[in-house]
């Protein structure tokens, strides 16, 4: 009994204390924005250079739901622009995720792959993807294709170099066990390497997916003329800074999302390596 | 026939930093006859790991024949089953899947894989454990794994290089008595490495002495001593005794050498 009496307050209190360890995270955000709201409405700027978070709110609401035509043409078109970005970045990321993930397995596997191949890479890979924006315009025109080459461009290294790394490291005496239960040489790259390297692989693909995000708004801005990035800087012409920083925030929003997307995969794929994580964190 | 045949084995390491070779095993002969329990043993550093591994075919000697049933060693192989000093399960891989990994390679079903390699996980004790990964086992239970591992496979013999060194004294001693009652049930040929000379007492039936840089053989002792042995007992002392002496008439021919 006198356990029970004894343990209402003491749950209380702890509850009190992750209550207020909640509000800790929000502080200063709230305190921002209000800040950011207040700052604006004072019209020390004219609300043109310095749109109020009620009015950034108000033109994405309007954006994505199209209620009273704030963002004009843009208006109830959100998930339209927000799915033409996406798709470029899912093709570039895949195609990089693929070409990557073979290209370092063979690099970081055979000697002749690492002598033949790797040079050329290494000295492709210091030039920035975006300095291929004018070729890639000439090579491929203003549509989806260019800003899927630079996507590649950008996701492609940091795929390709953890690959490598993780092949590389990969533990060797997994594979004289691999060895001594009989793997063919294609059996040690699909059932021994491949998987030890894939916690390595997932830090590789989670730069990528972050890159492909940066490259897809860049060539949005450059060289198409739909998506997140072409509907941020066209309205930066028409001094919508409303919607430039609506643009912004969904941008943020989708990258964080793909992020998110990518680490509950790697969660699910690499569940073997949780156990000890946790077991870490309570201990 | 040999189980295992040693003919001449030299090994010579390249020291590429100093430009300078070191001659690690020196002319080893050595014949291990089937369903003998060899222990080989001698001082860390003096090739005993060198050995097995050109026995289970990951190094090439510099000259010489391995035969293992006769036949040349030329690569790593199914026939030959290796516990390593470390547990090296696939951290991915569930226990049985470990234990089983030998089959998914040839192709067999997956119910085939799961009814074989229960009966190993049943053999090693691990019942109850089979769906853990390596990383929510204890260092004791995943080199069952691996021995587990090792026996599915049916192997001519058994190498294993200080399996049990990593280990707490006490699941050391568990371990020991446990490999030696599978030794007995399966009647299978294996050589463990050790650097202990109580260790290769409790474990094998022939105790080969190994001394330091180069690697030779200093003499292989024959041990029948009833099992199970125990250790406070004046034949189990006996023994240590000789084979102490023969470690300590090498040490003394060294230190006079040098
Ligand atoms: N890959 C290698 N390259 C160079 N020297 C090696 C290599 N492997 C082992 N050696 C040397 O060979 C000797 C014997 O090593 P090892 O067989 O591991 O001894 P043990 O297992 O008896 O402790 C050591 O002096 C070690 O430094
Ligand atoms: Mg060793």
């Amino acid at each position: 009994m006198t356990s029970v009496i004894d343990a209402a307050p003491a749950r209380r209190a702890f509850r009190l204390t992750r209550l207020f360890q909640g509000l800790e995270r929000v502080v200063v955000p709230a305190l921002l924005i209000a800040g950011w709201e207040v700052f604006a409405r004072s019209g020390v700027l004219p609300p043109a250079l310095l749109p109020a978070p009620s009015a950034v709110l108000h033109a994405l609401g309007d954006w994505v739901f199209g209620f009273d035509e704030t963002t004009q043409t843009y208006s109830g078109h959100w998930l339209r622009d927000a799915l033409a970005s996406a798709l470029r970045v899912f093709g570039g990321f895949a195609l990089a995720s693929l070409l990557g993930i073979l290209a370092g397995v063979a690099i970081g596997w055979s000697r002749l792959f690492e002598k033949t191949l790797e040079p050329t890479l290494q000295m492709l890979r210091p030039i920035p993807p975006v300095s291929w924006i004018p070729l890639a315009i000439i090579w491929f025109g203003i549509a989806d294709k260019p800003a899927i080459f630079l996507v590649f461009l950008g996701a492609f290294f940091p795929v390709l170099m953890n690959t490598i790394h993780g092949v590389k490291t990969v533990d060797h005496n997994l594979v004289r066990a691999g060895a001594m239960m009989g793997a063919s040489q294609r059996q040690m790259l699909t059932d021994i390497v491949l998987p030890a390297a894939l916690p390595s692989i997932f830090a590789g693909l989670r730069i990528a997916v972050g890159s492909a995000w940066m490259l897809t708004v860049t060539a949005e801005m450059v060289a198409v003329k739909s998506g997140l990035g072409y509907v941020l800087w066209d309205s930066y012409y028409f001094l919508r800074y409303d919607i430039v920083l609506a643009a912004m925030i969904s941008i943020g929003l989708l990258g964080y999302l793909s992020d998110l997307g990518l680490k509950a995969i790697m969660a699910r794929t690499l569940r073997w390596q949780q156990t000890t994580t946790v077991q870490g964190r309570a201990g | 026939m040999a189980a295992i045949e040693l003919r001449n084995i030299v090994k010579v390491f390249s020291d590429k930093r100093r430009g300078r070779d070191l001659l690690t095993l020196d002319n080893i002969n050595l014949d291990i006859e089937a369903n003998d329990f060899v222990c080989l043993l001698g001082p860390s550093g003096c090739g005993k790991s060198t050995l097995l591994n050109i026995i289970a075919g990951f190094e090439q000697a510099t000259s010489g024949r391995t035969l293992v049933d006769g036949k040349q060693v030329e690569r790593p192989g199914s026939d030959r089953g290796v516990v390593f000093q470390q547990p090296t399960l696939m951290p991915w891989l569930t226990a049985i899947d470990n234990v089983a990994f030998h089959l998914k390679l040839k192709g067999v079903t997956k119910a085939e894989r799961y009814d074989r390699a229960m009966e190993f996980i049943d053999l090693v004790g691990l019942r109850g454990f089979e769906h853990h990964h390596p990383s929510e086992l204890s260092g004791g239970m995943n080199q069952r794994v691996g021995i587990a591992r090792a026996l599915l496979m049916n192997p001519s013999v058994i190498l294993m290089d200080e399996p049990f060194a990593a280990l707490d004294a006490q699941t050391k001693l568990e371990m020991q008595e446990e490999l030696v009652a599978i030794w007995q049930k399966r009647r299978c040929t294996i050589v463990f490495v050790t650097h202990s000379v109580d260790e290769a007492l409790v474990l094998g039936n022939k105790i080969v002495v190994m001394t330091k840089r180069p690697g030779r053989i200093r003499e292989a002792v024959n041990f029948d001593m009833p099992r199970p042995r125990d250790i406070t007992s004046p034949e189990f002392n006996d023994a240590k005794r000789r084979i102490l002496s023969l470690i300590r008439e090498e040490s003394t021919r060294l230190a006079q050498a040098s």
